[in-house]
């Protein structure tokens, strides 16, 4: 109990400096999620769902921890949960998994919750914007909570950005709730740029209505340490998702994913696409559960994770599960860890393109099928650029410093 | 000129050359002809470097350059460029890209400039059309869902693109019906300058009707047995290989 | 057609498990309840040397700091370990508990050959036919090994492992527990504490066994469990096939079969291990059965040394375990195929691990998983290649089947890879059998129970290719009995 120790005396020096920053709902849940946090602790390895993180050795060092309400402008359709409406207020802490220790921990210390609210039968012409800048000479931990309420036949992309603008050590453990009404269409895209000292947790949770359709895709190109927990909970008949990731990591990056695809009604559709390229010493996992519940007949399912591994020293662990107790089904998934296709080298040499730049058209080629996912042109295009600067290494975040040498 | 000089070479310590000797002029279109596992791909796939063909023995000279001593890149940079028997498929490559990459790279070696993006695509038009490849597939991934014809069709046209100055063609016949076959030589004829040269190695007389080799090598179990004009070709279509064998005695 | 359909159900429910009879025989059975003093009586009623028997008291003693494992996806009853009798013999009759195990020729109660013979065994030698060599256990001790001699001639052991130890012992010595160690697990260290019988079988260099080896088990006493021990060593370039098969009777409370498998494959050498489990499943409201917890494993030590695990599981209540290899031979080969048939309330957690850590080691893992009833069935899979293993490969297919609606069916695959010359690939379905299909046999005149067992035994078919001739058929009959009554 020595990681969780910090965090408990803590948040017993400040309860009330918290509370009174923040607003009735988020103090409604947080004495809870105190007791839940207190009597849990930090989840060890053998919990399955957190098998492949670091929890302890990630929050134990001694982190500044962030308390700031949310300031600056805000996009079209956001507001701090203080000044949104009652209806979409009521939603916060009501998706995620409370039981989840670093939910908990969340909810316990997070002061002010973004909430974007788009009404009913609105489709948002630009995609909403959300940066998140880490910045700050001192070690900080930062608690971000963002709630996302999609009315029936609404339609939004929601673009979410993490980055860093300084050298300092940053964790960050965020939540992320989403709630889709009937008929609501969302494609969202979470995309992490920051280097290497930042730890980042981020827990999404997703509830889809009848006829609702997600597009999710999660894009780590730079970090340091990461973990994601996707929860998406097909609630609704005809509800479809689609949950994609790519993820760079090299150094001694970790980057860690975590998904269930819960099909808890009949016909809805889930499809997964998860893509990692590891260099250096870089871990990777993939665990991937897809539920299908007794009477959620007519489902369909697919999920694939595919690894390219370019050093000895890269890991990759890859878990894609099924768990099925309906029969008129069709679920599949693939798992693939590999190298670089030596014929396709030895073409490209005989062409006259050298190894290295061969081995990096190879690289931008595998994590290519992912970003042509992305429903969003612009998007699309910037990561193209995005991504074949990372792998020449230009993306580096902290120019100069001795770690990325 | 190409110069091979008792050539011995192995694949997983098997060794499939015994000692090829082969002397290319510019200019000149050789063919190199032979049954299933005489060493005849083996024979292409060394002259360009692939990493599985070990070389145990000889030389391999180009314009007096120790071609061995170069990476398979720098080979291509050369003018030697081999049309593959079996092109690879690279998903998630676009054919733009792939071939942009491969030229910017052979004027680096030659210290040009990168070619401004304009003209690269003017040039790619300009070559599709001479082995009438659709430019659908020139928007697509290397190889990708090509059909057989039309992944030979692509590699004569990369030729078109990278104007080597020797060129393998490593069974392009096999897979082809007659109009293919006709469309990919009169492209190859078409974009051969007097002074390059071309090895062409085929099981079959109906290519070199189209290429007309000046000089036919037969290769068996991996040495050149027999060597003769463009009738000697002709006798092979006719008579098979036997006689060559009991001619020295095998 | 009423009657017809009732006639059609009687004969369903009293086929439904075959081999569900107890034989009558005097039966040499101690208390139950286990203590050092039990592993103790067990070992001097088998007349053991020292060093098995500290072998015992230290795996029971490591046994007492375990808590039984429950991480997998099962709904397992409580097992009451005093509750269950750790040895009993039944050719041992009229001799009670405690009498000293004088070892002879033992003769074999007539009523016990009549058992084997209704499970249609070949123990007599003049079914030599058939062409297999048979080590019978019933209940915890071998009955009778035949073909001894003509195994002899080539310098093959195959006996029971008691006999092992008092013919063999340094062979014994060197290699049990060397696959296995007692701390693998809960139950490995629970079967070395008490394991009463099971066969060794030893294949010297150069040899190669001219006949297909058999083990039978049968659990037959109330209230025992069943602890055998199996031992190979396949020495360099030496080869075998070994079956093994096992039936327990009806029995309305669970009995414990807790196993250890231990397998060494030398130079060059090869092994096929070819299981047909048909434990009592338990009857249709899900009471009784065997809880069949063994723990199977191959070290492949040798370099280019292959080992195939082959498995048909449609009986017992609940089915955990994992035959694994272990690759460290250079250019090593290990296979897992697998059916496992879950009907009614029975449940499995079975697959396989492969553990790559020579170089250009190879495995395939092909699992078929059929659900009916109220069934769970789950493939679990571990794939590790450690950073020494260059050039590994592995396939796994795992599908899996369901018939009805209300039975679940689970993929848990698990791909640990430390090389980046490695290539793993892992791939999965899950599907039913679809009414196009079923009308389509219906319409050519195939009823629908007999076109469901048609289409599952296609499907197993790549799994029912991998066994030897005798066994397939054996197990393709099995498919078919153990889905009765799932349709419809």
């Amino acid at each position: 109990m020595s990681a969780e120790k910090q965090y408990i005396d803590f948040f017993g020096e400040v309860r009330d400096t918290i509370a009174a920053r923040s607003c009735a709902e988020m103090n409604e849940q947080r004495e809870s999620a105190f007791e839940a946090f207190s009597a849990q602790g930090f989840p060890l390895q053998k919990v399955e769902r957190y098998r492949y993180a670091k929890v302890d050795a990630d929050f134990s060092p001694n982190y500044g921890i962030a308390l700031a309400p949310l300031t600056g402008p805000l996009p079209p359709y956001c507001f701090r949960i203080a000044e949104a409406d009652s209806h979409a207020r009521v939603l916060y802490n009501k998706v995620a998994d409370a039981t989840d220790s670093i939910v908990a921990l969340n909810t316990m210390l997070c002061v002010d919750t973004l909430v974007v609210h788009v009404p009913k039968g609105i489709r948002v012409e630009h995609p909403i914007q959300i940066s998140n800048i880490l910045k700050g000479d001192q070690d900080t931990m930062v608690s971000r909570r963002i709630l996302v309420v999609m009315e029936e036949q609404a339609e939004a992309d929601i673009i979410i950005t993490d980055r860093a603008a300084s050298q300092s050590r940053f964790l960050t453990n965020q939540v992320i709730e989403v709630v889709m009404k009937d008929g609501s269409h969302l494609n969202l895209y979470e995309i992490e740029e920051t280097h290497l000292l930042c730890t980042r947790y981020n827990s999404v949770f997703v509830q889809q209505g009848r006829d609702s359709s997600l597009h999710h895709t999660n894009l780590t190109l730079f970090n340091g340490h990461t973990r994601n927990r996707l929860d998406v909970l097909l609630q609704g008949d005809g509800s479809e998702v689609t949950a994609n990731g790519c993820i760079i990591a090299d150094k001694m990056q970790r980057v860690d994913n975590n998904t269930l695809i819960d099909h808890q009604v009949p016909a809805c559709q889930s499809s997964e696409l998860y893509k990692y390229v590891l260099d250096d010493s870089a871990v990777g996992a993939f665990a991937g559960k897809v539920l299908v519940r007794e009477g959620a007949q007519k489902t369909s399912s697919k999920e694939t994770n595919a690894n390219l591994c370019a050093t000895s020293s890269a890991r990759m662990y890859s878990q894609p599960m099924l768990e099925i107790y309906a029969d008129d089904v069709q679920c599949s998934h693939g798992s693939t860890v590999g190298q670089m296709d030596e014929a396709a080298l030895f073409y490209m040499r005989q062409r006259g393109i050298d190894e290295k730049e061969a081995r990096l058209l190879l690289k931008a080629a595998f994590i290519t099928e992912v970003i042509e996912t992305i429903p969003l042109e612009s998007l699309r295009d910037r990561l193209h650029v995005l991504v074949d600067k990372r792998l020449r290494g230009e993306l580096s975040k902290c120019e100069g410093c001795k770690l990325c040498k | 000129m190409l110069q091979i000089n008792n050539l011995h070479a192995s694949i997983n310590g098997k060794e499939i050359l015994k000692g090829i000797n082969l002397t290319v002029k510019d200019g000149e279109v050789h063919a190199v002809m032979g049954l299933n596992g005489a060493g005849k791909s083996t024979l292409s796939n060394v002259i360009v470097g692939h990493p599985a063909y070990e070389v145990t023995e000889g030389s391999i000279t180009w314009n007096g350059k120790d071609l061995l001593s170069l990476k398979p890149e720098e080979r291509a940079h050369e003018g030697i460029f081999l049309s593959f028997q079996q092109p690879v498929e690279i998903p998630g490559v676009s054919m733009v890209n792939f071939m942009r990459a491969a030229l910017n790279a052979k004027r680096k070696y030659q210290g040009l400039e990168p070619m401004p993006a304009g003209d690269f695509l003017k040039l790619m038009r300009e070559k599709r059309s001479i082995v009438e490849l659709d430019s659908k597939l020139t928007s697509r991934s290397v190889n990708e869902g090509f059909s057989g014809g039309e992944k030979k069709r692509n590699e004569i046209f990369q030729m078109a693109m990278l104007e080597p100055t020797m060129t393998i063609l490593d069974e392009t016949d096999s897979g082809l019906d007659v109009d293919a076959l006709r469309i990919v030589a009169e492209g190859f004829n078409k974009l051969r300058r007097p002074e390059s040269s071309a090895i062409v190695i085929t099981h079959y007389q109906r290519l070199l009707d189209y290429l007309k080799p000046d000089v036919v090598h037969v290769l068996i179990d991996g040495r050149i047995v027999k060597t003769g004009g463009p009738e000697l070709a002709t006798e092979i279509e006719s008579r098979g290989f036997d006689w060559i064998k009991e001619e020295i005695g095998l | 057609m009423g009657n017809d359909k009732n006639s059609f159900v009687r004969e369903v429910a009293e086929k439904k498990y075959e081999y569900g009879f107890t034989t009558n025989v005097e039966t040499d059975i101690i208390e139950k309840g286990l203590s050092e003093d039990v592993v103790r009586l067990i070992s001097r009623k088998k007349g053991e040397p020292d060093w098995l028997l500290q072998f015992r008291l230290n795996a029971f003693r490591y046994w007492l700091t375990l808590e039984q494992p429950t991480w997998g996806h099962l709904k397992m009853p409580p097992i009451d370990y005093q509750a269950i009798s750790y040895y009993a013999d039944p050719t041992r009759k009229g001799q009670g508990a405690g009498s000293k195990g004088q070892e002879g020729e033992k003769e074999i109660d007539p009523e016990l050959m009549k058992t084997f013979d209704k499970l249609g065994i070949p123990l007599e030698e003049r079914m030599a036919l058939a062409g297999t060599a048979v080590d019978a256990v019933m209940d915890s001790v071998s009955v009778k090994t035949t073909f001894r001699e003509k195994l002899q001639e080539k310098g093959i052991i195959f006996c029971s492992i008691s006999e092992a130890v008092r013919e063999h012992p340094d062979l014994v010595r060197e290699y049990l527990g060397s696959v296995v160690p007692y701390k693998d697990n809960f139950f490995a260290a629970l079967n070395s504490a008490v394991f009463s019988d099971g066969s060794f079988v030893y294949i010297p260099k150069g040899v190669r066994c001219p006949m297909e080896l058999s083990t039978y088990f049968r659990i037959n006493a109330r209230g025992t469990g069943q602890f055998e021990r199996t031992l190979i060593v396949c020495d360099d370039d030496a080869y075998v096939s070994y079956l093994e098969g096992c039936t327990a009777p009806m029995r309305d409370e669970n009995q414990l079969h807790a196993a250890i498998v231990e397998i060494v494959v030398k130079e060059r050498a090869e092994v096929k291990y070819s299981t047909v489990q048909n434990w009592y499943p338990g009857d249709s409201e899900g009471k009784g059965g065997v809880l069949n917890l063994v723990t199977k494993r191959g070290h492949l030590r040798g370099a280019n040394s292959r080992l195939s695990w082959t498995q048909v599981e449609t009986g017992s209540a609940i089915t955990w375990k994992y035959p694994s290899c272990v690759l460290s031979g250079e250019g090593s080969q290990a296979e897992f195929y697998s059916v496992a048939v879950t009907n009614n309330y029975q449940q499995a957690d079975t697959g396989t691990k492969m553990i790559h850590i020579g170089r250009n080691t190879k495995s395939t893992i092909i699992s078929k998983g059929i659900s009916a009833g109220k069934s769970q069935n789950a493939y679990r899979g571990l794939v590790k290649v450690a950073s020494t293993a260059d050039g590994a490969r592995n396939y796994s297919s795992c599908d899996s089947l369901l018939l009805g609606s209300h039975c679940g069916a689970h993929t848990f695959p698990y791909m640990d890879v430390h090389n980046d010359t490695a290539v793993v690939e892992h791939e999965a379905t899950t599907s039913k059998i679809s009414e196009d299909q079923l009308f389509y046999c219906n319409q050519r005149g195939i009823s629908t129970e007999e076109a469901v067992s048609l289409i599952v035994n296609g499907y197993a078919k790549e799994v029912i290719n991998k066994l030897p001739m005798e066994f397939a058929v054996e197990a393709q009959k099995l498919l078919g009995v153990s889905l009765e009554g799932s349709v419809g």
